[in-house]
């Protein structure tokens, strides 16, 4: 039912087209220069391309998981994330639980990975189990069988080799043209007495195109999977039937300053938070690969029901643009899906550093003798002993309390 | 005169390919609730089997809760005995045993030796994520249910499904009342 968000992706097709497209030209420069027939060039990058395939197709998951230093778990390790994992497997109709993997990494994350819902792996950070109750770690996992159910890890595999190639192809070529261009056929078949400043006018646009596209390719890269979190976040919401438990992991991912070790470039984009992200961040320019935290969240808060029609609707509202991001032929698939009643687990009782470092703070004004004030915006204000003032006004919200 | 002849050929074959190609899609909808039926059924067994332990964990801690710990078992069995019946009449007797665990494990939050015991919490674990287990199995029937319906209910392919004999199914409720009394296998 839900494979047909597949079916409807065109914009993600489009994409994957333009990044074709980039690689064969890619492979036309390199056959210009080095061998004297674009055609040539266009079969050494395919044939770097197929390579590249093939070692993914073979290993790619284990390549992935090794690099993020992921190591299978069993139930009897961990039983609460072994049976969320399960639930959800569940919720989400997958046709087998995929395997659960964990990073030992404070800083709280996911992914998930595999070509084929048949094989797919789920990690994340021993982080994250710390940090999230049961209803955010349920959404957590959620949304990251989203991506696997909407085939997301098939179209990031695919789009990552075709990045990985054309970075590869362009780094080797513009080393060539710089230090040992001298092979060049272009110039051997070409090179008489005239001609010379149509060839350089050629040479330039040829290093230009080298040097920008991998850039181009990275920056469509990222646009697909920004596009795809969204589209997961429903996915997590129609699952867990409770879009609160997402919305408040990702605050508390984002809320956490702790970088993940493991990440790189390359896996950056399959991760539910982008492990790059500097600390109160919320860029959403072209060159990230998730969209927004704060977008997400606001999205999640404002939904109505949990389906995919009420993540579309609130999308609309909170981004104020008339396309959504749930395509047409899903919205109908699920009937009426009211949000479920919150889990009554409590909260893990670990505190985050910086909950501690507010306690003492807390603890010194107070041997100072100093007020404390509180504000509903959040914000304490400290009111020095023996103040002249009867009120003190919040910089942060500016309501006036009494002291 | 031949004209007809291709007109009408090419009319018989759209035909019968739409009509493959519905009967296929009710047979897919079908498929998927009979699979969402029987994965239900596996987290109902799995709660049959969990019961029986707490219970006994639960007991010898608070020996005085007698007529909890019947009422579980009562509402177990009866459970158990009914499992070849329809999902509606199942939804209903699924929901009394869900009540009465919610209610054993309420008496348990009075025993703190008891919430202490690590066989009782990997227990309590158990028993969460199957009650989850369930109710995201029910959510996912349930869907393929309402699928399955509007196939048989919407024109054209309520010719097809007619012709061919797919009816209805029956979604999987636990009754309201059932449901307010049960807390959400609260710890």
């Amino acid at each position: 039912m839900w494979e047909q968000i597949r079916a409807n992706q065109i914009r993600s097709a489009f994409v994957m087209i333009f990044m074709g497209l980039l690689l064969i030209a890619v492979g036309f420069v390199i056959g210009l220069y080095f061998l004297g027939t674009a055609a040539g060039g266009i079969v050494i990058a395919l044939i770097v391309w197929g390579i590249l395939n093939l070692v993914a197709l073979f290993q790619g998951d284990n390549i992935l998981l090794s690099l993020g230093k992921a190591r299978k778990v069993n139930k009897e390790e961990f039983p609460r994330l072994y049976n969320i994992v399960e639930e959800m497997t569940i919720a989400s109709g997958l046709p087998r639980m995929p395997d659960v993997y964990i990073i030992d990494d404070p800083a709280p994350n996911a992914f998930a990975t595999g070509r084929k819902p048949e094989k797919a792996a789920i990690a994340v950070t021993s982080g994250l189990l710390q940090k999230l109750n049961r209803d955010e770690l349920q959404g957590v996992v959620a949304h990251e069988l989203g991506h696997i159910k909407n085939r997301d890890t098939l179209l990031m595999a695919i789009g990552g080799i075709l990045l990985g190639t054309i970075v590869l192809l362009s780094y080797f070529a513009s080393r060539m043209l710089f230090f040992g261009g001298a092979s060049r056929g272009g110039r051997r078949s070409g090179g008489g007495s005239g001609g010379g400043g149509a060839q350089l006018i050629i040479i330039i646009i040829g290093i230009v195109l080298m040097i920008l596209a991998p850039i181009a390719a990275r920056l469509l890269y990222f646009a697909l999977s920004r596009k795809r979190e969204y589209l997961a976040d429903a996915s997590a919401a129609l699952y867990t039937r409770y879009p609160e438990g997402l919305a408040s992991a990702l605050e508390k991912i984002a809320g956490t300053p702790t970088q993940l070790q493991a990440a790189n470039n390359a896996t950056a984009p399959m991760y539910i938070v982008n492990p790059f992200r500097k600390a109160g961040q919320a860029a959403s320019n072209l060159s990230s690969t998730h969209p927004p935290i704060s977008d997400r969240v606001r999205v999640l808060r404002s939904m109505g029901g949990a389906s995919f029609a009420d993540y579309d609707a609130a999308y609309r509202n909170v981004r104020g643009s008339r396309g959504g991001v749930v395509p047409r032929g899903a919205l109908g698939l699920t009937g009426d899906a009211p949000v479920r009643p919150p889990s009554t687990e409590t909260e893990p009782v670990t505190q985050t550093e910086a909950a501690r470092a507010r306690e003492v703070s807390d603890a010194l004004w107070k041997t100072n003798k100093y007020q404390t004030v509180e504000c509903e915006c959040g914000a304490k204000l400290r009111v020095p002993p023996g103040t002249s003032l009867s009120q003190v006004k919040c910089p942060r919200c500016g309501t006036t309390h009494p002291v | 005169m031949d004209l007809w002849i291709w007109i009408v050929i090419g009319v018989v074959v759209i035909l019968a390919i739409s009509f493959i190609s519905t009967y296929n899609g009710l047979v897919r909808a079908r498929n998927q609730v009979k699979n969402a039926w029987a994965q239900i059924d596996v987290q109902l067994k799995r709660r049959y089997d969990l019961v029986p332990n707490l219970v006994e964990t639960v007991k010898g801690y608070a020996r005085h809760e007698r007529e909890t710990f019947e009422m579980v078992t009562k509402a177990r069995n009866l459970a158990q005995q009914l499992t070849s019946a329809g999902a509606g009449e199942r939804g209903r007797v699924e929901s009394e045993l869900s009540s009465a665990l919610g209610r054993l494990l309420a008496v348990a939050e009075n025993y703190p030796e008891l919430k202490a015991n690590q066989n009782f919490l990997a227990l309590q674990e158990e028993l969460t994520s199957t009650e989850n287990k369930i109710s995201f199995a029910r959510q996912y029937y349930n869907d393929a249910v309402l699928r399955l319906n509007n196939r048989t209910q919407e024109f054209p392919s309520n010719i097809v499904a007619s012709m061919t004999g797919f009816k209805a199914a029956e979604y999987f409720e636990t009754t309201l009342e059932a449901e307010r009394q049960a807390p959400r296998v609260s710890f």
